[in-house]
């Protein structure tokens, strides 16, 4: 059984003891642990229960690569599922709980999956849930989602507690991995002058050579990573992160880093994970080499580890993972394990080496150890249920029929040899090399991720680049099976990937069904899915996939390396961006007293707007009528700042103007307003609005709320990249100014309050401007009108939008002056049948289905949209035309309610005649009214048509005009 | 007019940084042919200041000059002063193919100062601040919106964004300020 060593461990600090609790088990530990060295060092060794057949897992690695050991940590807000024990540093009050297991870790129900293996092979899913076809939906989904899967996902409604962040950053160099090839890197980079940004995922630097008491420049190998650290975090040009794990490469030499801040003290007052999002020159992967497991039977059963894993856990944490151990290995590597073990005190039954003869160095120090050592062996299979008990052992180089003997061992150290991390050469393209000395892909350096120039930008270095440092070993002997020719029963039983439950026999059985290519085998199999991506399953894996297609290894090829390395959390990529500030809310001047006064707000963009403001207990319909009833009987003010207020001035800003809108701009008079409409190129409506000319030189273009920022681009890009010749220039004011509409009978009643410009109807007429004082404000006041009634827009300095709102809501006190919102100018706008940019335009919608004629010159050469409207399907007289709607009944049409005509059309769809484009309850009439597209609409005026209900039921409605109120326009020009 | 107030209304914070609203600023988008010699007679009778190279602010006696584009400067002078400057450089540049636009009121201003300012900008502006010099200007984006900022002195920036904004920005500077977000990036 796994447990403490009475003395050693470099990282930990035995005068510290840190509680914490597994699945309700209180444990405890040291810091410095991690939580995989915690659970092993008090004897945890079970910790898992796996995906499929819910085998008992154990934990196999000691770092990122690690595929069993996943726990649900913290609790409520805390949560979080799928946390590596392997990566997790301990901290006191840990809470972690093991997952997919039920009813409990011991006892497990869904185990019963592993009796009946036979019924579960490679694709099972696939094939066995086809048929019926409802049974997906209704049965097998349920179940599958009930038992399968790794943790569960916290409650949808919970927050999460914590904060997030992330940093921009910039380098010359940036080098993943802080062992001694990534420290060597980042010195020589740092030492030419160059900025640098080392990182290492873990809390501790030096990688593998520390532990396995390595020299370097003549130095012991943590002297010198001390020392050298000590230089670099010295230098002004260098930036050193620990517990900072680069987990992609992007293009242009992008890369982001996942650093975890204060996962090691959670609560404390800090952002727990901050996101770097780096452009370096040159990227330098010395992201260093993972161990491969060796594929025999029972080698997923807890108890069974890598054997660099076992020298971490022995060497850094004082913990050994059994008191009897067997090393089984086909290299030179493992047998540092069995010295380590060794040296701690710890029994090796043996090593167990597949090759015929084991003669290196290492394996010399092995058996002057005392310690035995068989060659030409293998594990037949590793005896035990949840724990090892033995292994029984067979001649490597047979069908392993034959036991040669059994071990009584409560451990299996395994190597079967390692393959160098080449996430980062990849992401972006960098190409692999097969190694068939050390059966390895390795990167390509002749093939490398290009950069903007062409250039590659990743370099390897290191174990990543598949330099093992091995030049004393003696050869390593490839082992894809255990023994060599294996039976089915057995393969049956050899795991390649431990996290999926993938066997074998699953890629055997893949391959014989067909399956040749690695990506398809990978999604067929589930083979290298999931949170760990097949880190220690996939070279193993296609390994077997090569073997059963009669391939060599480098003809299969390896799966796709995709970002992120590992996991990283929702919370940081979503960084800052929660909450209040989860994306920009933009407010008018008069915001806050919107919000003070009850507004109920209707998001247009990124702005928010009043929709209405209910008094106590009014609903939203009954405010709306209020509205609208005030205003039509004396007056109301609407916040419009959101208008876009587009200035274009120059020499010729005539001509550009004439251009942009379908009508003629440059002879408006200076003083005069021009309503004017927007097309693109293919004559489709896209904006409109009220035109005034500000000087000889200058128009002041008003768009919708929506279209500011667009039509400012649209503006730009002709000017920019088509008529770069023409002396114009765009400014946006939008936000200089808040623009308020008095609007309604008693609108010059107020004003006239103010005092200051004249109002009057003789001097200041109907689409007319004007400049001036208005009650002490510098004014700009259009006497334009999208309700019908006498109105008054007026502009003044944003800084000062909402001391002249409070002027006119004083000054309007004696005619009961109130604010109305969008819903009620929508609905006045509609009583007048005016268009509404996205109600009745959908961007296939050109000015002549709206009745739009009047607006469009005829006498202009060209302008956007000109010839577009032109073309043969837009004149064409079977157009879908803008019409009034009045139901029969008086009630209020659906928005966007169908008017269907029988039969199909060649898609089997219902074949319509018209759509509701906007429809309303009017208070001002006392029923529903709306506008449509209907076919030929303008032809069939007091035509009765049928539209759907909401119920699925018909409702009749004549086609009538679609001005409904104040035809003769009497009311707006008084 | 004694009734202007800032978008921000004077809020001020502290935390890895100082964040304060800068206040009411006279500011003036100011296009035009950069190299013209009336361009920049007009700019230094408005400011005294000289126009800016690229990417670079030049102060003067009465206000300040900021590159914004290769035809877009930004003026900034007293707010009350504003309307005067701007129409005294529509005399200057009435034959010149230029135009001056009071933006005063568009805009919001944030002076950021503290030793970790950058630290605190890089949080939220995509900028490589190493060699970002006093007088040294960007327009860049602060989280999801459109800003430029400039460094006015060793460790005192500003930021600029618009007016209907101003709360999203001081939240997002707020809140990446905040006490244990330290880095070091910037030292």
């Amino acid at each position: 059984m796994s447990h403490r060593l009475a003395t050693g461990g470099r990282l930990i600090d035995r005068s510290r003891t840190m509680e914490f609790s597994f699945n309700g088990k209180a444990l405890s530990g040291f810091a410095g642990d991690t939580l995989a060295a915690a659970l092993l060092g008090a004897g945890q060794t079970l910790v898992g229960r796996s995906f499929k057949y819910h085998r008992p897992r154990g934990i196999v690695a000691s770092g990122a690569e690690e595929p069993n050991a996943l726990v649900g940590m913290g609790e409520g807000q805390r949560f979080e599922p799928n946390q590596r024990t392997t990566t997790t540093e301990l901290f006191s009050g840990l809470k972690a709980i093991s997952q997919n297991h039920w009813p409990s870790l011991d006892f497990d129900i869904g185990a019963i999956n592993a009796k009946l293996w036979r019924f579960f092979p490679a694709g099972f899913y696939y094939k066995m849930f086809i048929h019926p076809r409802p049974f997906w939906k209704w049965v097998y989904e349920p179940i599958v989602r009930q038992s399968a899967g790794l943790g569960k996902a916290p409650h949808p409604e919970t927050r999460d507690a914590d904060r997030y962040e992330q940093i921009y950053a910039f380098c010359d160099v940036l080098v993943a991995g802080g062992g001694i090839a990534g420290l060597t890197a980042a010195r020589a980079a740092a030492d030419a002058g160059q900025k640098v940004i080392l990182v290492e995922q873990n809390a501790h630097w030096g990688g593998r050579a520390v532990v396995d008491g390595a020299e370097v420049d003549g130095q012991p190998a943590d002297a010198w990573v001390d020392a050298t650290l000590a230089h670099l975090n010295g230098l002004a040009n260098v930036t050193v992160l620990n517990r900072t794990m680069v987990s992609g490469v992007y293009d242009h030499g992008y890369a982001l880093a996942y650093q975890r801040v204060a996962d090691h003290q959670p609560g404390a007052d800090m952002p727990r994970h901050r996101l770097w999002r780096i452009r370096a020159g040159e990227i330098v992967n010395a992201a260093g080499a993972i161990e491969r497991p060796l594929s025999f039977a029972g080698n997923d059963l807890p108890g069974v580890m890598l054997a660099a894993a076992v020298r971490d856990y022995v060497v850094n944490w004082g913990v050994t993972p059994g008191r009897r151990v067997v090393v089984v290995t086909n290299n030179d590597d493992a047998y540092r394990t069995a010295l380590a073990l060794h040296a701690a005190g710890v029994t090796v039954a043996a090593v167990v080496d597949a090759r015929k003869e084991a003669t290196g160095d290492l394996p010399a120090r092995v058996r002057a150890a005392g310690i035995r050592v068989a060659e030409d062996t293998a594990i037949r299979h590793v005896e035990g249920g949840k724990a090892v008990t033995g292994v029984a052992l067979c001649r490597f180089e047979s069908d392993g029929g034959a036991v040669s003997e059994t071990i009584a061992c409560d451990a299996v150290a395994m190597s079967g040899g390692w393959s160098p991390v080449v996430h980062l050469w990849s992401h972006c393209g960098g190409k692999l090399t097969w190694d068939d000395a050390r059966a390895m892909f390795r990167p390509d350096p002749n093939r490398p991720p290009l950069n903007q120039d062409g250039q590659g930008f990743v370099r390897c270095v290191g174990a990543a680049n598949g330099d093992l440092d091995d030049a004393d070993e003696a050869p390593m002997q490839p082992v894809w099976m255990m023994p060599a020719q294996a039976g089915y029963l057995l393969r049956a039983k050899m795991w390649l990937d431990p996290q999926n439950d993938v066997k074998v026999s699953d890629v055997q059985l893949a391959a014989k069904e067909g399956y040749e290519s690695v990506e398809h085998t990978k999604r067929y199999t589930t083979l290298g899915m999931a949170t760990d991506q097949g880190k220690l399953s996939n070279i193993n894996g296609l390994a077997i996939l090569s073997d059963a297609l009669g391939q060599p290894i480098p003809q299969t090829g390896t799966t796709t390396f995709r970002p992120p390395y590992t996991p990283i959390s929702l919370g940081v990529i979503a960084g800052e961006a929660r909450g209040e500030i989860f994306q920009p809310l933009r407010k008018t001047p008069m915001h806050d007293w919107h919000e003070s006064h009850g507004v109920h707000w209707e998001p247009v963009g990124h702005w928010r707007r009043p929709y209405c403001y209910p008094r106590n207990g009014e609903s939203h319909a009954h405010a709306v009528s209020r509205e609208i009833t005030q205003v039509r009987k004396s007056v109301g003010l609407l916040d419009a700042s959101t208008l876009g207020k587009l200035v274009v001035k120059g020499p010729d800003a005539g001509r550009f103007v004439d251009m942009l809108y379908t009508n003629i701009m440059s002879t408006l008079p200076v003083g005069k307003c021009r309503y004017g409409l927007m097309c693109n190129e293919n004559g489709f409506l896209s904006d409109d609005g009220v035109v005034a000319r500000l000087s000889e030189d200058t128009w002041l273009c008003h768009t919708t709320s929506g279209g500011a920022d667009r039509i400012h681009a649209w503006m730009e890009d002709w000017l920019q990249c088509e008529w770069w010749d023409w002396k114009v220039h765009v400014v946006n004011l939008t936000e200089q100014f808040a623009q308020i509409a008095v609007v309604g009978p008693d609108a010059r009643k107020v004003l006239e309050k103010l005092g200051g410009m004249d109002v009057s109807r003789e001097n200041f007429a109907f689409m007319d401007w004007r400049e001036g004082k208005l009650g002490g404000f510098d004014a700009r006041a259009f006497r334009i009108s999208f309700s019908g009634e006498l109105s008054y827009e007026i502009a003044v300095p944003a800084s000062q939008g909402q001391a002249f709102w409070n002027r006119l809501m004083e000054a309007g006190a004696e005619f009961g002056m109130m604010p109305y919102g969008t819903e009620a100018l929508h609905v006045m706008r509609a009583e007048k049948g005016f268009i509404m940019i996205g109600d009745e335009t959908d961007g296939t919608v050109i000015p002549q289905d709206l009745g739009l004629n009047w607006a469009i010159s005829k006498k202009k050469t060209d302008f956007l949209g000109k010839r577009g409207m032109e073309r043969e399907a837009m004149v064409s007289p079977d157009r879908w035309k803008l019409v009034g709607l009045e139901t029969l009944d008086g009630s209020v049409l659906g928005d966007g309610a169908l008017a269907p005509l029988p039969g199909k059309n060649d898609n089997g769809q219902s074949l319509t005649q018209g759509r509701v484009t906007s429809t309303y309850f009017s208070p001002t009439l006392g029923k529903g009214i709306a506008m449509g597209l209907v076919h030929r609409g303008p032809d069939r005026m007091g035509e009765v048509i049928e539209f759907q209900t909401e119920t699925g039921g018909r409702v009749a409605a004549r086609i009538v005009d679609p001005c409904f109120y104040d035809k003769a326009g009497d009311k707006q020009n008084v | 007019m004694s009734d202007a107030v800032s978008a921000l209304a004077g809020v001020r914070a502290s935390g890895m940084v100082d964040l304060a609203d800068a206040g009411l600023q006279g500011m003036i988008t100011l296009r035009g042919d950069l190299s013209s010699a009336t361009l920049a007679e007009a700019v230094r009778s408005a400011t005294g200041a000289d126009v800016p190279a690229r990417r670079r602010v030049a102060t003067g006696s009465t206000g300040q000059a900021l590159w914004m584009s290769p035809d877009e400067l930004l003026l900034i002078v007293p707010y009350a002063q504003v309307g005067a400057t701007v129409a005294a450089l529509e005399t200057a540049l009435a034959d010149e193919f230029a135009m001056a636009a009071n933006v005063s009121d568009a805009r919001a201003m944030v002076a950021i100062t503290g030793a970790q300012a950058r630290d605190v900008l890089a949080k939220l502006c995509p900028v490589d601040f190493s060699d970002f010099a006093v007088g040294e200007l960007r327009r860049t984006r602060a989280a999801q919106v459109a800003a430029a900022i400039w460094r006015e002195g060793e460790d005192d920036w500003r930021l600029v964004c618009f007016r209907s904004v101003a709360g999203y920005v001081w939240g997002a500077l707020a809140t990446v300020a905040q006490p244990g977000g330290e880095v070091g990036l910037y030292r």
